[in-house]
This record gives C-alpha cells, sequence and structure tokens, in this order.
C-alpha cells in the first residue's frame, strides 16, 4: 500500500466517524459505578448502571413519575390494620445467564426472601459479603419496620410489619429493593466467589449485563426473554466520560446518543443547536437554609419570616444555579404529589423585613450561614449563595459570618441541637413518596439528626405521623398539603431552590422520558433511521 | 555495575517504610471520616457507625492498624476498596496499563521531538529558530492543560473531525484485554481497524500529556548543550575540521545527554502520578483519576496502596535513570 493510500483509508475512518452501529444506544454517563449490587450502595451513577438496567423489583416506579407501579409483584394486598403487606409474583420470569450460571427455575419467592434476608439478618451468609453496609436499607428503617417476611408458596409473599407504614410501597420499588436470584447466590457461594453477585451481575431486567471497564465502559444487550416490553435497542453502551465538556464534544460528535449532568453555561447554546435535543425538569430535590429554631432569636417564626423576606431568592437562581434552578416554596418539589401549589412564598421585600425585625425587638443582630464545601444539585455552589444572602442580610441590618467545614465534619456538626448558625444543605428523595421529605427532615424524630432546623412542632408533626399510617394516598396527599401550609407559617427554613435537571440527546433518540427520581433508564429509548 | 545496582536497591527499605508510613498517616490526617462521608446527607445512626467502625478495623489503636496494614503489605495485600469492595491490587493493576500506555507514548513524544528541537536551538543559538522554539517552548510550559487539552479536542474533534473526542478506542469494537495494553490487545484481537482505532484515540491525549516534558526537554536540551558546546574538546574537534554534523550530533550529544536523561526520569514520575487532568478529559481509564476519587471518598486503602504502587514506580524509574548514567558515561560506571 503506497503512503497515499494509507493516508487515504486514515481520512477515510476519520470522516466515518465512530458512533457505535445503529442498534446500539450510546450513554455518556458521568462516572464509573461503585459496583452492580444496588443494595450495596447509593449512589445515583450506580443505580443507572444496576438496578434499572438489569434488575426489577416488586413494585417499579412508572417512568416519569413518582407513581408506583406492578414489577415482578403482579399486584399487592394491605391488611386492614397495616401490618401485613402480602405480595402477589408475576409467573414466567426468567433470570438473566452469564458464562458462570445458567438458571434452572424461573423468579419466585425464594429470590424476593433472599434479597431482602442478605441485608437485614447478620446469619445470612451474604450478609458480610463484599464488605455490606446495606445502607439504604437501614437508612430507611427497614431493619425496625420488617418483622418478618414469609412464603406462604412459590408465587405469594407476606411482609409482616411493627407498624403500619404508608411508604413501604413506595420503598420496594427502590433500587436497594432490587430482586436478586437466589440459585445464582447459592451458586457462587458454591463455587468460593459469591463476590461476582456484585461484579457479575444477574437480574431480571431488560438488559443483560455484558461487560465493564472501570472508568471506560459498561456494555449490556437486550433480554429477549424479559417479560415487560422489551427493549427497543440491541445493545446499551454507557460510555463513561466524567468532563460535561467532553460529553457536550461527544453527543455533538456523534459518539454518544445521550449525556446527562451538561454545564449550565453550555445549555442555551444546545438549545439553538439544531443537532442536539434538550429536555428539562425539576429534580426531586430542595435545597434550603435551616435557621436553629432552638436558639434566640431564631426560636421566633417572626424573625424566621422576616429573614426569609430579605433573600433575592431570584438572584440566587441566576448566579448560583445559572437558570438551572427554580425558586422554591415548599419544603418538596413540585413534582411530587401532595405539591401544595396554594402556599404563598414569601415576598423578597427587604424593606417590611427590617420592619419586622424592629417590630420584634431585633437589632445588631449577628448570625453565622455555613456553607456547603461541596457541590450538590440542589446547591451548586454553597459559598457564592452565602455571600449573596450576606449581603441581603446586610441591608436589613443583620451582620453574617460565613462558616465551613470539611464535608463529613459539616453533617455531623450541623446536627447539633445548640448549633450556632443557619445551615445550607438540601435532599435529593429517595422513594418519591412526600414522607421521605416532611417527616425525615421535619420530624420531631430526627431533631439532632437529619432535622438540621431542630424544629419540632406538634401539629405539622401529627399530620405527617397520622400520614404514614393512612393507605389511601388522597388522603394522605390532604394531611401533607395542610402540614406545608404549617411549615410556611413557622418558616423553620428558607427554602430556596429546586434544580431542574437537563437531558441532552441527539435528535435521533426517541422515547426518552425525563425521570423525576433523577435515575436515567433506557428499556423503552429507540434511535430512529 | 551489579554491586551499584544492589547497593541502590538496599535503598529501597528505607523509603518503602517511609512512604508506607506517610502514606497511612496523611490520608488519616485528613479531616472527614470515611463513615460519614459515606452515608452523606442521609446520616447514619449511633449504633451502625460503631458496627461499621469495628467492620473497617477503625476502632483499633493507630499503631496497631498500622502494624496490620504494613504486614499485610508485605504479604502482598493491599486491602480492598472501601467502595467498590474490590481488592486494591486488582484496581490497580485493571488500570494501571492504561497509564503505562499513555505515559509511555507522551514521553515518545517529547523525547523524539524535545531532543533534537533543543540541538538545533543551540547550535543556531540567538537566531530565529533559537528564539522561536524558546517562546514555544515557555507557552508550552505554562499552558494550563485543561485549557489546552479542550482547545484540541474543539479544533481536531469536533470542528475538523480528525479525531475522536474521548476514549480508547471506537464502541463498535469490542475484545478481551488480557494485557490491558490497547495499542498490543487491538493488533491481538484480529478485528480490522481496531489498531488504527487505538492509535487515532492516543494522538490527542498524547500530545496534551507530553507538552509539558516536551517544552522541559528542548529546554534543558539546549543548556545542556550550549554547556558542552563551549568545551575545549569541541573546540579542538572544530579545529580537526571534523564535520559539524559529527561534532554537534555525536560529540556533544552524548555529553548533554545526563543532565537531559535526568530530567526525562523526573519526568516519568510525574508523568505517572500527575496525568489526572489528561485522564479526566479524555475519559482515560487510568491510576490519576483513581486516585483523586478515592482521596475525595476518604477511600483509605485505595490512598495508601495506590500511593506505595506508584512510589514504586517512580523509584524504579529513578534506579533506570542511575543505571542508563552509566551506559551513556563510562566515567560513572567506572567510579
Amino acid at each position: 500500500m503506497s503512503l497515499k493510500n494509507v493516508v487515504a483509508a486514515g481520512l477515510l475512518m476519520a470522516v466515518m466517524g465512530s458512533a457505535a452501529s445503529a442498534q446500539s444506544l450510546v450513554y455518556c454517563s458521568e462516572g464509573s459505578p461503585e459496583g452492580f449490587d444496588p443494595a450495596l450502595y447509593t449512589a445515583g451513577t450506580t443505580f443507572d448502571a444496576s438496578s434499572h438496567p438489569i434488575y426489577n423489583r416488586l413494585a417499579e416506579f412508572k417512568v416519569g413519575t413518582t407513581e408506583t407501579i406492578p414489577g415482578l409483584a403482579e399486584s399487592w394486598e394491605v391488611s386492614e390494620d397495616g401490618l401485613k403487606i402480602t405480595f402477589n409474583l408475576r409467573r414466567g420470569v426468567k433470570f438473566h445467564s452469564n458464562d458462570m450460571f445458567t438458571p434452572t427455575r424461573d423468579f419466585n419467592a425464594d429470590d424476593v426472601i433472599f434479597s431482602f434476608d442478605r441485608q437485614g439478618n447478620p446469619d445470612n451468609p451474604y450478609n458480610k459479603v463484599s464488605g455490606g453496609t446495606w445502607e439504604y436499607f437501614s437508612s430507611m428503617s427497614m431493619p425496625d419496620l420488617i418483622k418478618s417476611i414469609e412464603k406462604v408458596d412459590d408465587y405469594t409473599v407476606v411482609f409482616n410489619l411493627t407498624r403500619p407504614e404508608a411508604p413501604i410501597i413506595a420503598n420496594m420499588a427502590m433500587d436497594f429493593a432490587s430482586i436478586m436470584s437466589k440459585e445464582y447466590a447459592d451458586a457462587m457461594l458454591e463455587a468460593g466467589t459469591p463476590e461476582m453477585l456484585n461484579q457479575a451481575p444477574i437480574g431480571t431486567g431488560p438488559f443483560v449485563f455484558q461487560a465493564y471497564q472501570k472508568d471506560a465502559v459498561i456494555r449490556y444487550l437486550r433480554n429477549d426473554d424479559y417479560w415487560g416490553d422489551k427493549a427497543k435497542v440491541e445493545s446499551l453502551i454507557f460510555a463513561i466520560t466524567p468532563d460535561a465538556s467532553v460529553r457536550y464534544q461527544k453527543v455533538q460528535a456523534g459518539e454518544c446518543h445521550v449525556m446527562a449532568y451538561p454545564n449550565p453555561a453550555d445549555v442555551q447554546a444546545m438549545k439553538d443547536s439544531d443537532d442536539i435535543v434538550v429536555m428539562e425538569q425539576e429534580g426531586l430535590n430542595v435545597g434550603y437554609l435551616a435557621y436553629n429554631t432552638k436558639v434566640a432569636p431564631f426560636d421566633n417564626p417572626k424573625v424566621r419570616k422576616a429573614l426569609n423576606m430579605a433573600i433575592d431568592k431570584q438572584a440566587i437562581i441566576d448566579v448560583v444555579f445559572q437558570g438551572s434552578g427554580q425558586i422554591a416554596k415548599n419544603p418538596i418539589p413540585p413534582t411530587m404529589w401532595s405539591y401544595n401549589d396554594d402556599v404563598r412564598d414569601d415576598p423578597y421585600d427587604p424593606e417590611a423585613a427590617k420592619k419586622m425585625l424592629e417590630e420584634e425587638g431585633v437589632s445588631d443582630l449577628s448570625m453565622k450561614i455555613w456553607a456547603m464545601p461541596v457541590q450538590r444539585p440542589y446547591n451548586p455552589n454553597a459559598r457564592r449563595m452565602a455571600e449573596l444572602m450576606q449581603e441581603d442580610f446586610a441591608k436589613v441590618g443583620v451582620n453574617v459570618e460565613i462558616v465551613s467545614y470539611e464535608w463529613g465534619e459539616y453533617l455531623e456538626r450541623s446536627k447539633a441541637e445548640d448549633r450556632d448558625g443557619a445551615v445550607l444543605l438540601g435532599w435529593t428523595g429517595d422513594n418519591g413518596d412526600p414522607d421521605n421529605f416532611l417527616a425525615v427532615l421535619l420530624g420531631c424524630d430526627a431533631v439532632g439528626g437529619s432535622n438540621r432546623a431542630q424544629w419540632c412542632n406538634e401539629d405539622f408533626d401529627k399530620l405527617t405521623t397520622e400520614a404514614k399510617t393512612l393507605s389511601s394516598q388522597e388522603k394522605r396527599a390532604d394531611l401533607y398539603r395542610q402540614a406545608q401550609v404549617i411549615f410556611k407559617e413557622q418558616a423553620p427554613w428558607a427554602t430556596i431552590a429546586h434544580s431542574v435537571v437537563f437531558m441532552v440527546m441527539r435528535p435521533e433518540v426517541e422515547g426518552y422520558v425525563v425521570h423525576p427520581l433523577g435515575g436515567h433508564i433506557f428499556d423503552q429509548v429507540g434511535l430512529s433511521q | 555495575m551489579l554491586t551499584y545496582v544492589l547497593s541502590r536497591l538496599l535503598t529501597f527499605i528505607p523509603t518503602f517504610i517511609g512512604v508506607t508510613l506517610i502514606s497511612f498517616s496523611f490520608i488519616r490526617a485528613l479531616p472527614g471520616d470515611p463513615i460519614v462521608v459515606m452515608a452523606g446527607e442521609r446520616g447514619i445512626s449511633q449504633e451502625r457507625y460503631l458496627e461499621l467502625q469495628q467492620q473497617f478495623g477503625f476502632d483499633r489503636p493507630i499503631a496497631v492498624q498500622f502494624w496490620d496494614y504494613l504486614t499485610g503489605v508485605l504479604h502482598g495485600d493491599l486491602g480492598s476498596s472501601f467502595v467498590t469492595k474490590r481488592p486494591v491490587w486488582d484496581e490497580f493493576f485493571a488500570l494501571f496499563p492504561a497509564t503505562l500506555e499513555l505515559s509511555v507514548c507522551a514521553m515518545i513524544f517529547a523525547v523524539f521531538l524535545g531532543l533534537p528541537a533543543g540541538v538545533i536551538a543551540a547550535v543556531n543559538r540567538g537566531k530565529l529558530f533559537d528564539r522561536l522554539l524558546m517562546s514555544t517552548a515557555l507557552v508550552g510550559y505554562s499552558m494550563p492543560i485543561f485549557w489546552w487539552a479542550l482547545l484540541l479536542i474543539i479544533v481536531f474533534s469536533g470542528n475538523l473531525g480528525w479525531t475522536p473526542v474521548s476514549g480508547r478506542i471506537d464502541l463498535i469494537y469490542y475484545f478481551p484485554n488480557p494485557t490491558g495494553f490497547m495499542l498490543i490487545d487491538s493488533i491481538a484481537s484480529g478485528q480490522s481497524g481496531a489498531f488504527l482505532s487505538a492509535v487515532r484515540h492516543l494522538v490527542l491525549p498524547t500530545i496534551v500529556l507530553g507538552t509539558i516534558p516536551l517544552a522541559v526537554i528542548a529546554r534543558q536540551t539546549r543548556s545542556a548543550m550550549l554547556e558542552v558546546l563551549g568545551e575545549d574538546y569541541i573546540r579542538t574537534a572544530r579545529a580537526k575540521g571534523m564535520s559539524p554534523f559529527r561534532i554537534n550530533g555525536i560529540h556533544a550529544v552524548r555529553n548533554a545527554l545526563i543532565p537531559v536523561i535526568t530530567v526525562i526520569g523526573l519526568s516519568v514520575g510525574t508523568l505517572l502520578a500527575g496525568a489526572i487532568l489528561t485522564e479526566t478529559i479524555f475519559s482515560w481509564p487510568g491510576i490519576g483519576k483513581w486516585m483523586v476519587d478515592s482521596i475525595f471518598r476518604r477511600d483509605y486503602p485505595v490512598v495508601q496502596g495506590g500511593l506505595l504502587l506508584i512510589a514504586v514506580m517512580v523509584m524504579v524509574v529513578n534506579l533506570t535513570v542511575d543505571v542508563l548514567y552509566g551506559v551513556i558515561n563510562p566515567k560513572i560506571r567506572k567510579r
């Protein structure tokens, strides 16, 4: 081959570009999964790569909503006293196979029991495998809540609870509740390689795990035996690309079809481009400033209210979120059921705020604002946010000192009931249930823990506690709406923002739905030719 | 020569223990409890906290923890990552070939361009080429890697479409990676076009990672050459009527190489450990990004083990450089 031909061949390769074949959907993901057993981890990046493509759960979230629909359980009944939930399992569901394992039976009750028992029972051989810490299982209070799990027959399982708990169905749709194959687990235990459950996953989901190279690529193939609607593409590839600008370049060059987490500064250019489609939705999160309601003068709701009125939230959205956020007025995001849109936000009115503070006898107030040292979707730049608040508060005569600690320290110290100062923090929903925000972040039980406002209001607490015991979503929503009204009157937090989530894709991508719970789900996504 | 190498190997022992101790204590000196960092906003109950402390061995005295770690290391056990739960050893060797491949390419790029450029600049001291080269080298040395990488991507991948944006090979190619070196594995796979694809993916990261060493080597070569060119024996050679090519290309270069080799040796250490930015931008699955992620997550075993392994690599490179001195300069060998 002459030199000219070599050069020509090289150029041809270059011109051909490098998108994988039309039957493959390439997703530029932001990082490597920690592993493939979702119950061991808590990161969304891990769930995108494990629970969504590979596994199913008893209940599933309907993509695009926080509603639960039947998954591996075709239906369920809750007993009158709310202490017993009977799941009727789906028949004929096949587990995947790989080089080490071929299933000999369909999914059944043993798999359900194994999936939970390994997380809660210290005697289960898998309890300590892969350094199992089962973070979600314990942080969703499963050990206290589940008294026992009984197998009635191969296709009926009963969960006996210690107390009625309406959000448990939503918990069953969470990633940690993914159903693993007991047969595979037993086989790997026998082979002396139990860690394979985490490294070479076997599930019932729409895609079969094929290969993974850390920090490079994850490959999946369509599960042609899938019990539900089969995936639209033959293979799914995650091209791990940590840098957001590079992800953008890759989508432009056709090396990826879909990407998440664009730089906010790039979003406008993406929207203007003909070759790129941008989808957006409010994230299931809230960023807030929590006063310490146990320390004077912040124990006075009027003082808190006045300070809330001094904050120019629009400026924060523009500067800190660069448009990728939306002003928050309630402690739960608007995509969540029971969101009370009738609540009126505190208006931005420094003059009135100053007057209110004077009326309450507060003058020469000095306070601290804690700024988180890390970036979070609900607060991309806490330092900048704190500086803006410092300026706002100065206008009403309040002097602010900004403090910060290393992230672990910050989380620990901000829990103290005698903490000095108001804390910037936030929350991302786990299961789409309002209880996961209102009780976890504002309940009396959480004072000294995740209730950073140290706020315990009897009326509010009564509503949220009662809502937890009801099975009717309509009745629960009604109580949560009332609770949001009390929250706004009492103002334990200044609610700042909900982030806006952007998904960026090429025009040939069809059927992508932004999921409010934050996951990136591809089984019903196709490519037009 | 052998005694020389052996005596150098002996000095490895205290360095090794020192590195183990430093890596063990530095990561622990950073504020931030790995268990609290792991739990995040969700928090963790006291009971669960104590349980995890016990599981990770943090409840034991620090000296005992260090002793366990040291004996583990001597038995070839670096522990398992808190996050991925996989042995540090496995993770390192899954990622290291990618870093090595990129570093070697970057080094070849830097040496093959930097050496001749430095020589030519020295020979043409004060002329246009010299000035041009030295100012370019200064720019290369001070350019922010992030900016340089993105600029190259936007021009060559985005606008011209000559090179892929990131990754190690086109996703259509799928084959096992027994060696972890994409250039070798792509040939071994027998898939047509795979090797070319791997080469194309290497071009931009090689240029980006090689830019700083290239600038350093060019400058170092120039100044070493200038020194040598002023020596008496060079004047003698000129007076004898030897051709300029023989004078510059053989006598001068060989004598100027010692300081240049030192710089190259030092650069290898920086390349191995310092490829973090290049690896992040080009989605290159190497050890740089792995280490930084682990520091943020307070993943003690990975940080300790990774630092130790990188330190060992740097020690080996330094030893190789010392041996090379002897090869190049017989005076050192005999000493």
